[in-house]
């Protein structure tokens, strides 16, 4: 949609139906699917931490308002969210329950891991922490930060909504997935990657 | 994840737990029980809970017969991870404790070094008011979470669009001193990190008269508030007999009208030459704590203007104590990459002064070595008092840190409170402990 | 040949300060002697006339950096804790909690538990320091004179096991119900895991070369 849509004639022609040529919209299911996804992803409160605090301010505070993309909506049952926004330090003792919260959730579901801990266990390499949230459920998107900024968590949000509106369905996917898997199972580990000028 | 409810036999009769899905197999069997008494389990992942918090009810009808907390959701094993890192590093961790108030577990921590160290009389007056001065601030921002959160838990959702807006601007000041809005490591043993910004303490004054002008807005929507009344009037009982033998501080044991505030009891960090009130209540219940922390608000305010006006006499004070071999080395300025060491400081250390490098050196490396021995310092954090007991066995690494955390003897009032009233009231009487579970597991 | 390890010809340590001879002995605080300064005397003689068995019960007084603690033998820990709460001119109501401490080179005394005590009515702080040996960690419980330390003893007991006999209900707090070990023991592993970055891995904060 073009930016200089409206034509203020008295008359208000910004709306997408205005520009449509007849009528007519051409678009794949995928994109209209991801379209609406995207724009209406309902966040469970999963704040276990200091992040959630900073995800509290998001959500109320004036200036960091996710209400704009329909966010606000902190759903407390997992059954009626969509993305599980893990925030916060996982210990040992939490994980089975972030794992539970996680099956409740109905597909289709997305993880944001915020912050440094939930993301790899962050400054708490230790026997009480669980040494990122990735150990326990998929994770669509990382965020770091100790804690990260609302706006970290605004960009991290937003990315996520592009990634959401460019997935593929059906056969596609099925596809996408088994890539995936193939090339993780393939991957060499991080560590025995060969640095230049060095004998790995 | 088939989930049916089984039923077995207990010494306490038949239990039948419900996972989800099951529930007209249980309620068929369960129609035919004689005894009504259900388990509920709120939490860790609950709204209410203030975190990952867990409740565990034994109801009858609405009414609670028991209640017990589980916690421990959130032991990050800080404590232990302290024991691996120098004293100054410390600081980092610690301060993650109590993550609505850093600054306090900051500055007790860095007490406790002090005494330590013995240097508590060597720490600059400068860095003492800003240390008071952002406690303050921490004591505004940290209420307001607790204002708004508890609000919110009882239904009332825009005060904590306006706590949080409150708390935006106290977290401007902090980010304009210190460079984060959390967790922020700004305190260190010997002082503060670096000294104030140009300009902070005149912005700091206006920000004073806003603050004091916006506090009016919760006030108006809560106070006087009949529905606010009906829930919080009588709720969560606690006198002070009871405060006192399971060790309850803060707003909780000053709501029984002990006019107990280790600010003017026990001074520290010069707080005797400040004026400000201690504000009790004595109705011992939620309503009385509620009040209590909003006119903490005002005290705060009041306590902050005077260390404006002390800031203002000690302009170009040191920051930091004078011993070089305690002092943390680096001077941080704003250049075009971003925060790091000061150009004037690279230049003393690279061309003028050995010694100044080896101090650099070796702070940051190694550490300073505190002599050995045990301390107990306590600070009166928003949630009460909060206090580290500190062991050293002369190295540069702590022996033992374990930190009385308010929140932690706090919450163990809850059943006391909570036993024999609804379930609504728990969430009301949970809000006005005001716990925050990192400093709950630690 | 001998085998070369490094750069700079490393054996030992490879502390090159010239300050390897230093031996530091292990901290145990010396018994302090009478006056105490401060408010100590008077609360230790007010101990001492309101509980005649003192000189069986107190093992030693420490006075540092201003502050008292006093050793007590583990057998008589509750008659000394109630006589401290309920003597009128020593009244110490408020028990901060219990913190434990693990001295594993304390032989038959590795297990420390600190009491932190407070007394609103006079304004005094003061410490009960109790040891007891790794072996036999039993230490009678404290919640029937202070209730608050339910949950420090349940949590010094979840962190070094030692055991408070008369507990109501000792069990972890702080890891899961079926967690093995005393994680703040000093024999207790941080548990961290190596970091990996592209061409090295970081060890674990226990694990690492470090200054001590």
């Amino acid at each position: 949609m073009s930016g200089a849509a409206a034509d203020w004639n008295g008359i208000n022609q910004m709306g997408l139906e205005e520009k449509l040529p007849s009528g007519f919209l051409l678009t794949t299911v995928e994109k209209l699917a991801g379209y609406m996804r995207k724009n209406s992803l309902w966040p469970a409160t999963f704040g276990l931490a200091c992040c959630a605090i900073e995800m509290m301010a998001i959500g109320s505070a004036g200036k960091y308002d996710i209400s704009r993309f329909g966010m606000e909506v902190f759903r407390a049952s997992p059954r009626q969210a969509d993305l599980m926004i893990v925030a916060g330090r996982v210990s040992n003792k939490m994980a089975p329950v972030v794992r539970q919260i996680y099956d409740q959730m109905a597909a289709p579901k997305w993880v944001l891991s915020m912050g440094a801990c939930a993301s790899s266990g962050g400054m708490f390499n230790n026997y009480a922490i669980v040494q990122g949230v990735d150990h326990i459920i998929p994770v669509d998107i990382y965020l770091p930060g100790c804690p990260p900024r609302p706006e970290m968590l605004m960009d991290a949000i937003l990315k996520l909504h592009e990634q959401i509106g460019n997935e593929k369905l059906g056969v596609n996917r099925a596809k996408i997935v088994k890539e995936v898997e193939a090339s993780a199972i393939a991957a060499t580990p991080i560590h025995q990657i060969p640095v230049f000028g060095k004998q790995g | 994840m088939s989930t049916f409810a089984s039923s077995r036999e207990t010494t306490e009769g038949t239990i039948y737990s419900v996972t989800g899905g099951d529930w007209d197999q249980v309620a068929s069997e369960i129609g035919s029980a004689k005894e009504e008494r259900v388990v509920v389990n709120m939490g860790p992942q609950h709204p209410s809970t203030h975190g990952v918090l867990r409740l565990m009810l034994e109801l009858e009808g609405e009414t609670i017969t028991e209640l017990r907390c589980g916690i421990g959701y959130l032991h990050t094993g800080i404590e232990k991870n302290t024991e691996f890192r120098t004293w100054t590093q410390g600081v980092t961790f610690v301060t993650r404790m109590d993550y609505l108030s850093p600054l306090f577990n900051e500055t007790t921590y860095c007490l406790g070094v002090e005494k330590l160290l013995g240097i508590t009389n060597d720490v600059p007056e400068r860095a003492s008011v800003i240390r008071v001065m952002m406690m303050e601030f921490n004591r505004i921002s940290s209420h307001m979470v607790a204002l708004g959160t508890g609000a919110l838990e009882l239904g009332a959702i825009t005060p904590m669009f306006f706590a949080f807006r409150e708390r935006e601007k106290v977290l401007d000041v902090f980010e304009k001193v210190s460079g984060l809005r959390m967790n922020m490591a700004y305190i260190r043993p010997g002082g503060v990190a670096q000294d104030l910004p140009d300009g902070t303490v005149a912005g700091i004054r206006e920000l004073i008269k806003d603050l004091r002008k916006n506090f009016k807005d919760n006030a108006k929507l809560l106070i006087g508030n009949s529905i606010w009344i009906k829930r919080t009037k009588g709720v969560g009982y606690l006198d002070l007999a009871g405060c006192i033998t399971l060790g309850v501080t803060g707003p909780v044991l000053r709501s029984t009208g002990m006019p107990w505030d280790l600010r003017k009891t026990q001074p520290y960090c010069g707080y005797e030459n400040y004026d400000f009130d201690v504000i009790t209540a004595d109705t011992c219940d939620v309503y009385g704590r509620f009040l209590i922390r909003m006119q903490e608000l005002e005290q705060s305010l009041r306590i902050i203007e005077q260390c404006c006006d002390k800031l203002d006499k000690l302009d170009g004070a040191p920051v930091m104590v004078a011993d070089k071999k305690i002092a943390w080395p680096a001077q941080l300025s704003l250049g075009g990459d971003g925060l790091g060491n000061s150009l004037d400081h690279i230049r003393q250390i690279m061309g003028t002064s050995m010694e100044a490098l080896i101090h650099h050196f070796k702070i940051v490396t190694e550490g300073f070595r505190v002599p050995a021995g045990q301390v107990y310092t306590p600070v009166e954090s928003p949630r009460g008092e909060l206090g580290a007991h500190l062991v050293s066995d002369g190295g540069t690494r702590p022996y033992r840190v374990h930190f009385r955390a308010p929140s932690f003897s706090n919450l163990q009032s809850t059943a006391a409170m909570c036993e024999g009233s609804l379930i609504a009231d728990v969430v009301a009487a949970v809000a006005s402990i005001d716990p925050v579970m990192g400093d709950v597991d630690r | 040949m001998s085998e070369q390890k490094g750069s700079f010809g490393i054996q030992g340590t490879g502390d090159t300060s010239g300050y390897g001879g230093l031996v530091r002995s292990s901290f145990s605080p010396t018994s302090a002697q009478k006056p105490y300064g401060s408010y100590f005397d008077e609360v230790t003689d007010e101990l001492e006339r309101a509980f005649p068995e003192f000189n069986d019960a107190i093992e030693k007084v420490v006075v540092d950096r201003g502050e008292l603690t006093l050793h007590i033998k583990r057998q008589r820990l509750f008659d000394v804790a109630k006589t401290l709460r309920d003597t009128e001119t020593l009244r110490f109501e408020v028990c901060l909690g219990v913190s434990g401490v693990h001295y594993p080179e304390d032989s038959q005394r590795e297990l420390h538990a600190v009491y932190e005590l407070l007394s609103m009515t006079h304004n005094r702080r003061m410490r009960l320091e109790v040891s007891t040996p790794e072996s036999d960690p039993h230490i009678p419980s404290l919640v029937e004179v202070w209730a608050g330390t339910n949950w420090h003893e349940r949590e010094a007991y979840d962190m070094f096991g030692i055991i408070f006999d008369g507990h109501p209900a000792l069990t972890r707090i702080l890891m899961p119900d079926d967690w093995p070990g005393h994680p703040q023991r000093k024999d207790y592993p941080l548990g961290g895991i190596a970091v990996e970055y592209v061409g090295a891995t970081i060890p674990s904060p226990d694990n690492r070369r470090s200054y001590r």
